[in-house]
């Protein structure tokens, strides 16, 4: 119980057009996340489905029904927000029952749900504290708990995780994967975090200047993107964008990801100096100053000794790499 | 602070300029104060000596609460002040909230208009205001001075207000609307409890000129029923003689109420002034 559909929606903040007409189908149980750059629009996007935002153009369809018209609390969406957004005066569990109350739900309903929706985020400990008495990561539990206990149909998470530190990003990033597989609810998520898009999704929107540049899944993304930002937008280190005219080729951009490279210290494709290396345990990044392909970061698993000034080859594994037109886009 | 960022000397310097300054802003009311408990001779003869056995009187008092009927004048001033206040906090955070939450047309325009109020002084409307209240019939009414003070105090109150109301989390109103909350609860439940320092800023600055203020009652409301405490004080200050007794001790009376609703807003108001200076 929970599909949506979106379609050709339009929003314009005076003459500023912030999205630019988004097509895009939810089907039900599905974890979609909404990716892309600050100022891209998937905020905006996600306030319109939860009806905090009206739009200019198009529909919103939740289970087939339109809801142009339907407030907020109608729609049978929960939201959990970036920061965090806890009603300051209420404990714990008034926070997680006020919905429910607000709904009308009778008031042994609301307990067995609070109970058991603190039981599924170990929260038990904490129902008669304040907000104000608890920690990042637990108030952040506390607003998915919220969400939890309204049953809705659409779960909708405005980067929920933004404002935790890193340790914590994971555990809760494990929780919330955790979370879908156990309720088979429908979760729309918007990061700009590409590892949390990666990681979580099932569909990654990747959006950009107000308009979807692609929706796949994520390994779909990383092997196939369809144009240039998304290439360069999805993978971390980011991919290498070489001028196509600087190697010969045909292509306007010809595009390589830091992992499909390869370094000799003796022969190889493309000479360079190394300019610095990053040692991070696992994997080693390299950032070298080729003289046919301009700067290449080239990540290399394990250690590699390189001191910087030395000189190098790097070579892109054969069929890793991607060719761009003038457009944007990928070509044969 | 710690010791690596202060030194003795500019901690004393400091003191001394606070002292000096609190010195000079306490002088006046400790004048009147200790005057007030004084005989006549000893006010004229030793202006700055606190009451000995021999000058201590309590002449003033007796004057003032026998003559005229000064608890219906603390009365009107206190009813005035509280309900202005009440008003002034009411429409003025509303109108404030109205500004900083909703995108309408001419948004931007109205906060202006609203603001325009403390640029022009509302003494220059007197005469209108006079003629406005004989047609509608309030003159010596503690209406007539509600409704001016109000509109006095609402333009400080909206701009102020509405500063704060936008530093309020989208977030939490937003939440408060996905769970069914009006727009209503929101406002009262959720933003008033988190700009409660700003409101006691605007309540103290709003209060206290009306309280002070002696303009309005001497033109809208100089009846005996409505006379407040500042006008109920000038029946002492004549022409040719002055019970100073009776004028000081009204004024040390007068103190007392306004420095009661004082306390009350102060701990709000401390961290009003300083919030945002330190996030």
């Amino acid at each position: 119980m929970g599909s949506l559909k979106i379609e050709n929606v339009k929003k314009s903040f005076g003459k500023v057009d912030v999205l630019k007409g988004i097509d895009l189908e939810v089907r039900d149980g599905e974890f979609v996340v909404f990716v892309g750059p600050s100022g891209c629009g998937k905020s905006t996007l996600l306030r319109i489905i939860a009806g905090l935002e009206d739009l200019t153009a198009g529909d919103v369809k939740i289970d087939g029904e339109k809801v142009d018209h339907v407030p907020p609390a109608k729609r049978g969406i929960a939201m959990v927000f970036q920061t965090y957004a806890l009603y300051p005066h209420l404990s714990v569990r008034n926070n997680m029952g006020l919905g429910l109350k607000q709904a009308g739900t009778p008031a042994a309903e609301i307990e067995k749900r609070i109970a058991a929706s603190s039981a599924m985020l170990s929260l038990e400990p904490y129902l008669e504290r304040r907000p104000a008495e608890l920690s990042g990561g637990q108030r952040q539990r506390v607003a998915i708990g919220r969400a939890l206990v309204r049953e809705p149909k659409l779960f909708l998470f405005d980067e929920p995780l933004s404002n935790l530190d890193a340790a914590l990003r994971v555990n809760t990033r494990l929780e919330i994967a955790q979370l879908h597989r156990r309720l088979k609810a429908t979760m729309i998520y918007v990061t700009h975090d590409q590892v949390e898009a990666m990681t979580l999704a099932d569909k990654i929107v990747v959006l950009n200047g107000g308009r979807i540049e692609q929706v796949g899944g994520p390994m779909e993304l990383y092997n196939s993107p369809a144009n240039e930002f998304v290439a360069g937008f999805i993978g971390s280190p980011k991919m290498n964008f070489i001028d196509g005219a600087r190697l010969g080729e045909t292509a306007k951009t010809i595009g390589v990801r830091p992992e499909h490279l390869t370094v000799d210290a003796k022969n190889g494709t493309w000479k360079g100096t190394v300019i610095h290396a990053e040692h991070l345990g696992a994997d080693t990044n390299l950032y070298i100053d080729t003289e046919k392909a301009g700067l290449l970061t080239v990540r290399i698993f394990g250690v590699y000794n390189a001191e910087p000034g030395a000189t190098v080859y790097a070579t892109p594994e054969p069929g890793k790499t991607y060719r761009f037109g003038s457009d944007g886009k990928v070509v044969a | 602070m710690s010791k690596a960022t202060s030194s003795p000397v500019r901690t004393i310097a400091a003191h001394a300029v606070l002292l000096a300054y609190t010195v000079i802003a306490l002088f006046p009311v400790l004048v009147i104060v200790i005057n007030a408990f004084k005989s006549r001779n000893a006010i004229f003869r030793t202006p700055l000596m606190p009451p000995t056995p021999e000058t201590f009187d309590l002449v003033g008092f007796r004057t003032v609460l026998a003559q005229g009927d000064f608890f219906l004048y603390f009365q009107n001033s206190l009813i005035v002040t509280v309900v202005s206040l009440f008003l002034v906090l009411l429409f003025g955070a509303m109108a404030a909230f109205a500004l900083s939450e909703y995108r309408f047309k001419g948004n931007t325009l109205m906060g202006l208009y609203l603001a325009l109020g403390i640029m022009i002084p509302i003494r220059l409307g007197t005469v209108a205001i006079l003629q406005l209240m004989v047609a509608s019939g309030l003159v010596n009414t503690l209406t007539a001075l509600i409704l001016v003070y109000t509109a006095q105090g609402l333009p400080l109150a909206v701009f102020i207000l509405s500063e704060f109301m936008k530093q309020v989390s989208d977030d939490l109103k937003n939440a408060g609307r996905i769970d069914g909350l009006s727009e209503y609860t929101i406002f009262f439940r959720l933003v008033l409890p988190l700009v409660r320092p700003a409101m006691a800023t605007v309540a103290v600055f709003t209060m206290i000129p009306i309280w002070n203020d002696l303009w309005f009652p001497l033109i809208l409301a100089p009846s005996e029923e409505t006379k407040t405490v500042t006008l109920g004080a000038q029946i002492f200050i004549g022409q040719y003689v002055t019970n100073w007794n009776a004028v000081l001790a009204a004024l040390s009376l007068a103190i007392v109420p306004v420095l009661v609703l004082y306390l009350i807003f102060s701990r709000q108001l401390i961290r009003g002034i300083t919030a945002g200076a330190v996030k």
